[in-house]
Order: C-alpha cells, then sequence, then structure tokens
C-alpha cells in the first residue's frame, strides 16, 4: 500500500496523518453527532425517544430457556430480536448478542453522523465501549453444554465471541476505526466510564472521532440467577424514588454514539445533536455494594467544574434511578447537597423504569433522554411513580414527560463496588 | 428437633459475626451483631442452604418481607415455620 498524500515522498511514514492537530488552547471541544440504539423501548431511536415521551413502559415477563426456575421474572427484554435480519450466518457465529447490539446501534449512529472513515480519519478515530457481563450468553450457553449436557467440545468461536472486548473490536472492524479501540468494565456505569474517556481523548487531541456507548446482554438464566442472589431485584416493577420502590429491574440493549471535534463537525456541516462539556469520576473507597452520597456528590460536583458550570445552570439530571432502597436515597442526598437550593428546581428522572437496568450499556441509553431534553425540550419521566419519599424529596418528573427548555443537562451512573462517572452535555 | 434448628441457626449466625454462639442471644439484632446488608443476605443465603428452604426476603423491603429480620428470635421462629411447612 503506498502512503497517502503527506507532502512526504513515497516510502516515508505518513506520520502526519497520525499526529492529532491541537486547538489553540490545547482543548478541543467534543461534540455528538449519530445516535443509535437497540433496547427493549425499540430498535432504533425515533422509536426510543417516542416511548420516552409516552412514558412507554418496556418492563414484562422474560422469556428464555428455563425462566420457570428463576425467582425474577420480569426484565425489560429487546423483543422481536431476529439477528439473521441484521447479520449473516458466519456473523451470528463469531457476535454473541451484547456484539450484536453494539454494531446494530453504531451502524445507527455512524449512518446519522455521515461519517466516512476510509483513509485518515480511520487512523485517527477509534471505539471505546462499556459492558459488565461481555458475551455472557456466550458462557451461559456453553456452561450449558458441556456441565448439563455432559458434551466435551464446544464451538471453536466461544472465546473470541464471550470476551469483553469483543463488541469494541467488531466495531472498528466494521468502520476501520484504527486508533485507540478498548472496552470500559466498571459495572453500572460502564458506558458513562467509556463515554468519558471518548470525551477526554477527543479534547485531548488523542482522537479525531470517537465511536462510543456501551451494550450488555445479561437477559438469561445464569445472568438473572446470579442477580437474584443479592435480592435486590424486584419481582413486580422498577419504581424509581417512590417510596414503595422494592429494586431494580433489568434491561438489556446498547447505545452507541458518534462522538466528534466540533471543528471537524462544523467544517463538514454535520447536524450537531448536543456538546459533551465535562465529565468526572469518582470512587467511593467504601463498599463493594452499599453507594455513598460523598462518591456521588464528588463526581457531580466534579463534572460541573470540568465543563465550567454553576449549580444553577443544570436543567435536567437523568438519574442512576435504579429503584432500590438504597441507590435512590442516596442518590438524592448527593444531587441536594451538591445542587443546594437549586435542588429545588431542577429535574431528575430515572428512565429505568421504561428500559430496564441496562446495566454496562445503561449510561448509553440514557443519554438519549439527555439528547433529547436538550433537543426537543421534552424531559422523559420517571414511570412507575405511586408514593412521594421524603427521602426522595426532588421533582422527579413523575410518571408524565413534561415540555421544559433546558440548556444543560447531566447524566449520573453510580456502580457497584463504588464507582461514579457523570458526564455533563450542553445545547447546541 | 426444635432445638437443634435453633443451635444450627446459632452457629451459622455466629460465623456470619464472627462470634461465639453463646454471645448471641434472641433479643439480639443483626445491628448489635455487627451484621451489614451485604452479611444479612449472606446469612440468609447460608440459612437456605442449611435448612433446604427458599427464604422471602428483598433487601429493598426488609420489613415488608414474610421472613422478619428483626432479632435473632424472629429469625429464629421464621425458619423454624418454613422447615415445618417444608416437612407438612
Amino acid at each position: 500500500m503506498s502512503p497517502k498524500k503527506t507532502g512526504k515522498k513515497a516510502g516515508e511514514t505518513p506520520a502526519p496523518e497520525t499526529t492529532p492537530l491541537r486547538g489553540t488552547d490545547g482543548l478541543r471541544r467534543v461534540v455528538i453527532t449519530g445516535a443509535g440504539t437497540i433496547n427493549a423501548l425499540g430498535h432504533d431511536v425515533p422509536t426510543t425517544l417516542a416511548a420516552f415521551r409516552e412514558g412507554r413502559c418496556g418492563i414484562s415477563q422474560l422469556d428464555f430457556r428455563d425462566v420457570d426456575r428463576l425467582s425474577i421474572q420480569i426484565g425489560a427484554q429487546v423483543h422481536d430480536w431476529r439477528a439473521e435480519d441484521y447479520f449473516n450466518r458466519q456473523q451470528i457465529l463469531l457476535y454473541d448478542k451484547f456484539t450484536q447490539f453494539a454494531l446494530l446501534a453504531a451502524k445507527q449512529a455512524v449512518a446519522q453522523s455521515g461519517l466516512d472513515f476510509q483513509g485518515a480519519l480511520g487512523l485517527r478515530s477509534g471505539v471505546v465501549l462499556g459492558t459488565a457481563g461481555g458475551g455472557l450468553n456466550t458462557w451461559d450457553e456453553n456452561y450449558r453444554t458441556v456441565y448439563e449436557e455432559g458434551k466435551n467440545r464446544v464451538h471453536p468461536f466461544v472465546v473470541p465471541k464471550l470476551m469483553n472486548n469483543a463488541a469494541a473490536s467488531h466495531v472498528s472492524m466494521e468502520f476501520g476505526l484504527r486508533g485507540p479501540a478498548f472496552t470500559v468494565a466498571t459495572a453500572c456505569a460502564s458506558s458513562n466510564h467509556a463515554m468519558g474517556l471518548a470525551f477526554q481523548m477527543i479534547r485531548s487531541g488523542a482522537a479525531q472521532v470517537m465511536l462510543t456507548g456501551g451494550s450488555e446482554a445479561m437477559l438469561c438464566f445464569g445472568g438473572v440467577k446470579a442477580w437474584e442472589g443479592l435480592r435486590v431485584m424486584s419481582k413486580d416493577a422498577c419504581r424509581p424514588f417512590s417510596a414503595n420502590r422494592n429494586g431494580m429491574v433489568q434491561g438489556e440493549g446498547a447505545g452507541v454514539f458518534v462522538f466528534e471535534d466540533y471543528e471537524n463537525a462544523r467544517a463538514r456541516g454535520a447536524d450537531i445533536l448536543a456538546e459533551v462539556v465535562g465529565f468526572a469520576m469518582s470512587s467511593d473507597a467504601q463498599d463493594i455494594v452499599m453507594p455513598s452520597a460523598q462518591g456521588a456528590e464528588r463526581a457531580i460536583t466534579g463534572a460541573l467544574q470540568d465543563a465550567g458550570l454553576n449549580p444553577e445552570d443544570v436543567g435536567y439530571i437523568n438519574a442512576h434511578g435504579t429503584g432500590t432502597a438504597a441507590n435512590d436515597k442516596t442518590e438524592c442526598a448527593a444531587v441536594a447537597h451538591a445542587f443546594g437550593h437549586h435542588a429545588d428546581r431542577l429535574m431528575m428522572s430515572s428512565t429505568k423504569a421504561m428500559h430496564g437496568h441496562v446495566i454496562g450499556g445503561t449510561g448509553a441509553v440514557e443519554l438519549l433522554a439527555c439528547i433529547m431534553a436538550l433537543r426537543e425540550g421534552v424531559i422523559a419521566p420517571t414511570i412507575g411513580y405511586q408514593e412521594p419519599d421524603p427521602e426522595c424529596a426532588l421533582d422527579v418528573v413523575p410518571n408524565e414527560a413534561r415540555d421544559a427548555r433546558v440548556e444543560t443537562v447531566l447524566s449520573n451512573a453510580f456502580a457497584f463496588g463504588g464507582l461514579n462517572a457523570v458526564i455533563a452535555l450542553r445545547r447546541v | 428437633m426444635t432445638d437443634q434448628i435453633r443451635d444450627r441457626i446459632t452457629a451459622i449466625i455466629a460465623e456470619q459475626a464472627m462470634l461465639e454462639p453463646d454471645q448471641i442471644s434472641d433479643d439480639s439484632t443483626p445491628q448489635d451483631l455487627g451484621i451489614d446488608s451485604l452479611g444479612l443476605v449472606e446469612s440468609i443465603f447460608a440459612l437456605e442452604e442449611e435448612f433446604d428452604i427458599s427464604i422471602p426476603f428483598n433487601a429493598n423491603e426488609p420489613e415488608k418481607s414474610d421472613f422478619d429480620i428483626s432479632t435473632m428470635g424472629t429469625i429464629i421462629a421464621a425458619v423454624e415455620r418454613l422447615v415445618a411447612q417444608k416437612a407438612a
């Protein structure tokens, strides 16, 4: 292959193509120019946003092998999923469901962005995705094969299917993204950490375009059985911030976004969905499952400081809002403390009551609600809200979507393990 | 039979709390014994395994569960009830 036009003689290394240019202030602005998703509410962004506006619930009876042996029978499962509608036989043999979801979402996002990664752009572009369970369906199916069915041979693609970086790798191959590519696993905060790192890489000049978000496909017998053990799951509904909440409900799916250098997006006339303006992460360093209000608050205030925002600038927060007793009261305490008097004026909703807890992909699906708030002036509701809880005394946009113009929004994610990640977006 | 159940439950809780069985009384609450939420879930799992029973317990609403975990006395009574139901 001959080097591209770099002004250098043939045979020399085309270094300028892989050396990104820095802005005069050393930091670049980062914008979102494409979005894609598949989740229980729909197989694309428009269907998902319509569900957010309607306050539609994607949680229903689970449907997969051995579900009758589970004490938790509900989840936000992707319905009507036929991999053969999107992938050929050989691809399906190589792609676990979490990879399939990530690829589908990535294709939608890239199509919306209008980007073509051939040539130099591919060298300056990458992918960072979050997942907690990776190819958990593949683990589950093959353990069943060897332990339950007693077979001594498994398919040769088991390892490349189940590895947590499989989705990121296949996305990089699909589009020719030859820059930074990796996977982040921070449980329920995975995709917020992933998107935050993508933001930092573009801002610092390490990459020009990043595909980022997350994917999860944990709704199988082993996946739900493991969660049952912790006794934090609801048997009937996800009711974030409601006094009668009784636990989380698992979901599945993916969200993938195109994060792009602002100057590049503007120069090519791209439709900019939102600007990413801040990100912060913190660790509670305290308990493996119980959240800390101080740790969450440090991530929230860190994101505001990173973005150069005052608390009063924030109009909406997409909450972590799992619907567990512990998370929701801790999160509300963190927000109340971080925002002071402004906590009573801002809106905070949890969309998990609609799409379930998508675990390592949840922050990515939830970023869609943030973009909807900024672009359409519609705040997604917290559905399933029935009884006020004095420990969650914020405006949680109960049950019905609300029209409201907001300039700046936050998205919270607080993971098991005490790992917190908060992203700030601004209207463009 | 009942005394034996009581002793087995006490042994499980004592191990979780890192105490001697005679340091645990019917009035002891999980909090008194230094058992946190994760320790409680672990204890309930151990009791299920020991007696081959299924204990209805949701960490989000412990007070609403049919299984009363407020003191050692209530835990022992609830386990005895589940063991009796299983035998019936």
